[in-house]
């Protein structure tokens, strides 16, 4: 009783306290949450929502929509198995139909609040009648109620989902600030960006762009030597000279395959339990050699669907079909062969419709799907197309999974001369599509399970994206679908993925979702602005990625003023440049390059350059590889993306950098900071061993001063020069370093230098170090 | 109760507040620096902002979870079955299996003998909880204990099984219990990641059932949140170790001047990353020191070393994790999740499981004592068991001394301890062939609900949207079990 006493201050504060907070946490919200295009932001914060203006003219598509979505559909949405009261919102057949038991109401009446069920429902008090109901955890807040009301009260116009809408060629804005256009991506984001009394910023420093275009066209840094040509060169075709280049180099490949690997979950082992070595790398070589060539991207996935089915296919056809079994296959004493078997075909199913149409389809595995128009049955008819590989759930020890090919060494210098394969293999043996169980029938798999046989279903495809008539019921079929011209999904998520790519954040921000659940795009126009001309372009990867990185838009600064920051914190407008950073791969290669320790070799198997001891012997079962043995000589310094990918253990310190697990399908790589990201940059001997070379090169010249080693090894981290301030604090460091030498501190050495004094070495080698520990050495630029 | 309500709730609002306040642009940093390991990166995005955790006052704020991975057979450990000694070597009946699937191992054997246990079964303390002699010390603690003795699962092979405990899906890819608990009740210390990972390998079967790495992975969430392996040897957190002779004023020194040069760029470009990466280098220092002071275990008296066992003293074993794990806690880590393997007897059983109960029992029954006399064992949830049990039936030939048991999802035992749940309990029964369950049966996503409610978490209110779904560690299921919470 005592103890109550005691607590009522406390409630008092609480009852203040909690409405405040929440205020406060509303403010912060709305001024810098993506809430307002990644619509479907799930704070729920019924107080504070009340302050949101609710728009004069509702649209549908914008405003109402992602509420229905999110907060309706689970019970009157797409899937017929939940849907409650034969109420279904997701069609505008079912929003204006008749309901009750009488057929005498309805819930939405275009015009009339008072006869809308909907408008009574949302803004009851009443536990019994409230929509969503309270135990749902979906409630709306006063926002959504309004716009909701408002928009029935306006008339409740409909409109179909964007995605499934075929994309129109708008005409290109005309803007004020024309002499800042360089190309038509910068008339629509121009036009946006004034129609919010916004601008461009100023260009970015020529040092900052040619880091930024280096890394974003070929993954590495610029040398000195290149930077150096570009603050030279003040000719108008300087920086276009530079992107032509690099367009052309084979780093461009090499990049573009880096992140093709997340979304074809490529790995070089078997993934599940004792996750068993693979040879898939010579498929890697051929990605490799198709964006170098640069084969058309519907040519490009074509073969990597149905590569095998085309009339008279070619070996690198069939070879590209590898894509489809970079699946996990496992090896698990005692599975059942046919529950795994089904894993991989869903695999399949779910990778293709995630990468290629941007769809969460995975969704409708076990029921209809909650959100988007795709039924359960349209999901295992696509799932069809992919059931037709004879290949067993459980493979044996040393087995090659079927089916497979064997490339021998004549074909590889005859038709393969892009596989870079080493002398000491033979040939090759991997793994390909093939139909060779033509006969097998697919049902529908209730609740998805393995063995729960429903209705038997052909191939086909989700309706609400094209209807699968007239097209071969096989891979090709569907190869040839997906570019049909009327299908809405393909282009626009292609370019939305290289968008991605270059600035940071897709047009549809969620890159691999554009259904109802996903974003709205930012500039719908661009989006099929580009969408279309990249299709009537002949589907050139190089044109757009050229397009892109051309653009005025592309080559802003990356300062966000306060103004800017507050207005839009992430930088959905882009009246500047993302301040994005380096990927994984980026941050290794990058130190490679600046120390001269990387290896410019293309190709050929996995290599295994330095990792923690350990990591691998600790968590083995004994069977399958068992210990790492790390590499020795040039497989130390190759490129990241060849770094051995074993799926249970990957690599630590590019998992620690949010590169994908390879486990499945990965559109999007997670961007965060964490302190093991600190210990990593601060001690992986790879870093360790770069500075230490890179500090001896410098050394081995007698006659730089210290200031001017500085100079060089700031500007080959950063690509820029360093200010005096800068140069300042970095001296004072080395000072400080070489004081503190003594005969404790063991330096990582590959080869011993005679005539350089260890306490410099050590002094510059810690500094290069700490160069590499700046936020910029991590950072595009 | 009703002030402990109150009294979280203000915590927690506090905790909100700092991280809503601080949340100007440069004010980010401050916040992160007070807490790097919780969520307030993510408190951009702020899914978290509307869920109001935790949802009610929690019973536990810390959690150890002893994972024993393979399948510890429940029969020769904690469920008794005379019968099955009466009716050795006897087939079991098709009444009793009603079509359960077998995996691939025993699904070809012509027969399906039944077998007891080889090890004799006694009733201890006032609870008069079963216990086999394969337990000695477990038995003398098990009114601190609650068993669950009707545990069921849905996978019947490990890597499946293992990866459904863990993240609620058979499949990988979702997040890790301990991401979930991370992301969701943020970190308790300022100076310790809040999800650790221990790792040791059993005596009884070395070279068993291999362990992944995603186990403990953040899944979705953001990577801040991915269990952080604390391994025996030098470097006890990957790359936590300076080069060679490098001193912690040198460190100290070349930090300060990263965050001066650093200071500069974020003048100059505004960009708040930069902030929150200079706390995330503060974090890294802090636990080049915070994290070698808990491995090393010096500092430990002799008769707490004994108390654990002789292993206690020799890094990387199951005793000297169980010692880590109570150190861990101590500095108040919010989860702690150990792994020990090899309890995968298809074969020679009798002297496999020897050697794997030798391995836990002293040192498990050690953690829960001391944690309770350091009065931490209240708040903290001690959880044991493994990804499925055994049959009850022989794999392989059943011979007078020997005989396995294959993988077995319909029943198994774990036990709890502190933090929440009933002492001395015993909840769910098995039939007398230890075959089926007979009464309240626990699913997986029961346990997993169950854990967080301990935790002050509703676990269907408790999700992430991604993709456009919300996800929860319990998927679509799941029921708190009320019986077992004190």
């Amino acid at each position: 009783m005592k103890k109550k006493e005691q607590n009522k201050p406390f409630k008092w504060v609480l009852y203040f306290a909690i409405p405040f907070v929440l205020v406060l946490c509303y403010k912060y919200i709305s001024k810098t949450s993506k809430s307002d295009y990644v619509t479907v932001d799930s704070a729920d914060l019924t107080n504070a929502n009340s302050t949101k203006e609710v728009p004069k003219t509702i649209d549908y598509i914008f405003d109402v929509k992602p509420i229905l979505s999110d907060r309706c559909y689970l019970c009157h949405g797409p899937d017929n198995g939940t849907r409650e009261a034969n109420l279904r919102l997701d069609t505008k057949e079912g929003a204006y139909a008749a309901i009750g038991e009488n057929l005498d109401r309805f819930a939405v009446v275009p015009g009339d609040t008072l006869l809308s069920q909907m408008a009574h429902r949302i803004n009851s008090t009443n536990p019994l009648k409230m929509m969503p109901p309270e135990d749902s955890n979906l409630s709306l807040n006063t926002y959504e109620k309004a716009v909701l009301t408002k928009w029935i009260a306006q008339g409740a116009i409909w409109k179909d989902h964007w995605a499934f809408v075929p994309p129109e060629k708008s005409k290109i804005p005309e803007v004020k600030n024309s002499n800042l256009v360089v190309n038509e991506i910068d008339n629509f984001i121009i036009q946006k960006l004034e129609e919010q009394g916004l601008s461009l910023s100023e260009k970015a420093s020529k040092e900052k762009l040619i880091r930024r275009v280096y890394f974003d066209l070929t993954g590495l840094p610029p040398s000195l030597e290149d930077i150096d040509a570009f603050l030279a060169d003040n000719s108008n075709t300087a920086y276009e000279k530079i992107v032509d280049r690099l367009l052309n180099s084979t780093q461009y490949g090499e990049h573009m395959t880096a992140s093709w690997l997340d979304v074809s979950r490529y790995s070089d082992t078997h993934g599940y339990q004792d996750d068993l070595e693979r040879v898939m790398w010579p498929w890697r070589d051929w990605v490799i050699s198709a964006f170098n060539r640069n084969i058309p991207y519907d040519e490009f996935i074509k073969w990597q669907l149905a590569g095998d089915l085309l009339p008279d296919a070619t070996l690198e056809q069939i070879l590209a079909t590898g894509f489809n079994r970079n699946h996990k296959i496992t090896q698990e004493g005692g599975v059942i062969d046919e529950e795994y078997r089904v894993e991989y075909v869903l695999d399949r199913t779910n990778t293709v419709s995630k990468s290629l149409l941007g769809l969460t389809m995975e969704c409708a595995q076990c029921h209809d799907h909650k959100y988007d128009p795709i039924s359960q049955k349209e999901y295992f008819s696509f799932y069809s197309f992919f059931n037709k590989v004879k290949e067993k759930g459980r493979m044996d020890y040393g087995e090659i999974p079927e089916p497979n090919i064997k490339i021998t060494e004549k074909e590889i210098d005859e038709v393969l001369s892009f596989i870079n394969k080493p002398d000491s293999i033979p040939e090759i043996d991997l793994m390909v599509m093939r139909d060779d169980a033509p006969n097998r029938k697919t049902y529908v798999l209730k609740r998805g399970a393995y063995d729960a046989h429903g209705e038997e279903v052909e191939p086909a495809t989700p309706k609400a994206v094209l209807p699968f008539d007239g097209f071969k019921k096989n891979r090709l079929g569907l190869a040839n679908w997906f570019f049909d011209e009327k299908n809405t999904l393909t282009a626009r998520v292609a370019v939305n993925r290289l968008w991605q790519q270059i600035f940071g954040v897709g047009i549809v921000a969620s890159s691999s979702d554009f259904g109802n659940q996903g974003a709205l795009p930012s500039h719908p126009e661009l989006l099929d602005w580009l969408a279309i001309t990249f299709r009537e372009g002949g589907w050139d990867m190089k044109k757009m990625m050229r397009r892109m990185v051309m653009s005025s838009t592309y080559q802003q600064t990356s300062k966000a003023t306060p103004e800017l920051l507050e207005i839009d914190p992430y930088n959905k407008w882009l009246a500047r440049s993302s301040r994005q950073k380096l990927t994984a791969e980026m941050i290794r290669d990058n130190a490679l390059a600046v120390s001269g320790l990387l290896v410019e070799k293309v190709g050929g198997p996995s290599v295994k350059p330095y990792q923690p001891k350990g990591l691998w012997a600790e968590t083995t079962s004994g069977q399958g590889l068992t210990e790492y043995i790390m590499d020795t000589g040039e497989n130390l310094y190759r490129r990241s993306l060849y770094t051995f990918w074993k799926r249970t253990v990957p690599p630590p310190a590019m998992l620690t950098f949010d590169a994908a697990t390879r486990d499945f399908c990965t559109i999007e790589r997670q961007k965060t900071s964490t302190p093991l990201q600190a210990l990593v940059m601060l001690n992986d001997p790879q870093l360790i061993e770069a500075s230490t070379v890179l500090a001896t090169h410098l050394l081995k010249d007698k006659n730089l001063t210290d200031k001017k080693r500085i100079q060089i090894i700031f500007r080959k981290i950063t690509s820029r020069a360093p200010e005096e301030f800068e140069v300042d604090n970095l001296l004072n460091f080395l000072s400080d370093s070489e004081a503190n030498y003594d005969d404790t501190k063991r330096i990582q050495l590959t080869e011993k230098q005679e005539d350089i004094s260890e306490e410099k070495l050590y002094a510059l080698s810690t500094l290069t170090s700490l160069i590499f520990n700046l936020d910029e050495a991590i950072v595009k630029g | 109760m009703e002030d402990e309500v109150s009294k979280h709730f203000l915590n927690n609002n506090r905790r909100q507040f700092i991280k809503k306040l601080g949340l100007g642009i440069g004010g980010l940093a401050a916040a992160s620096m007070l807490d790097p390991f919780s969520s307030i990166v993510e408190a951009e995005g702020s899914p978290l902002a509307g869920m109001n955790l935790p949802h009610f006052a929690p019973k536990a704020k810390r959690v150890i979870y002893l994972f024993q991975s393979g399948g510890p057979s429940q029969l020769e450990l904690f469920d008794y079955k005379p019968l099955l000694d009466k009716m050795r070597g006897q087939d079991l009946p098709d009444s009793v299996r009603q079509g359960q699937r077998l995996t691939g191992m025993t699904s070809g054997q012509d027969s399906f003998p039944l077998v007891g246990s080889q090890f004799k079964f006694n009733q201890y303390g006032e609870s008069r909880a079963w216990v086999s002699d394969l337990m000695p010390y477990t038995a003398k603690i098990v009114d601190e204990l609650c068993f669950v003795k009707s545990m069921h699962t849905e996978a019947i092979n490990h890597d499946p099984a293992i990866t459904f405990f863990q993240t609620g899906s058979q499949q990988a890819g979702r997040p890790s219990i301990g991401s979930w608990m991370s992301y969701g009740l943020g970190s308790l210390n300022d100076n310790l990641p809040t999800f650790t990972v221990l790792l040791s390998r059993g005596t009884g079967r070395p070279l068993a059932q291999p362990l992944y790495s995603r186990l403990w992975g953040n899944g979705f969430l953001s990577s801040l949140h991915q269990g952080v392996q604390f391994r025996s040897g030098k470097d006890p957190v990957l790359y936590l170790k300076d080069p060679e002779g490098m001193t912690r004023s040198e460190r100290r020194k070349m930090l300060d001047h990263i965050s001066e040069l650093n200071e500069k760029q974020e003048r100059e470009f505004g960009d708040p990353d930069i902030n929150s990466r200079i706390a995330q280098y503060e974090m890294a220092y802090r636990m080049q020191t915070s994290v070698p002071d808990t491995m090393n275990i010096e500092d430990e008296p002799d008769h707490i070393l004994q108390m654990y066992g002789s292993n206690a003293a020799i890094p990387g074993t199951y005793a000297a994790n169980c010692l880590l794990a109570r150190r861990l806690v101590e500095k108040d880590v919010r989860f702690v999740q150990l792994y020990h393997m090899g309890w995968d007897q298809h074969e020679n059983l009798p002297s496999q499981i020897e050697k794997q109960a030798k391995d836990i029992d002293q040192a498990t029954a050690a953690l829960i004592m001391d944690l309770k006399q350091r009065g931490l064992l209240e708040d903290t949830l001690v959880v044991w068991g493994g990804e499925f049990g055994r049959t009850n039936y022989s794999q392989g030939t059943l011979t007078d001394t020997n005989y396995g048991r294959d993988h077995h999802p319909k029943c198994f035992t774990m036990f709890m301890a502190g933090g929440g749940v009933k002492p001395g309990f015993t909840y769910g029964e098995t039939d007398d062939f230890g075959y089926n369950i007979a009464k309240d049966p626990v699913h997986v996503h029961d346990l997993q609900a169950t854990m967080m409610h301990l935790m002050g978490i509703d676990h269907t209110k408790f999700t992430y949207k991604h993709q456009g779904r919300r996800f929860r560690l319990t998927d679509v299921s799941g029921h708190v079990i009320n019986d077992l919470i004190s």
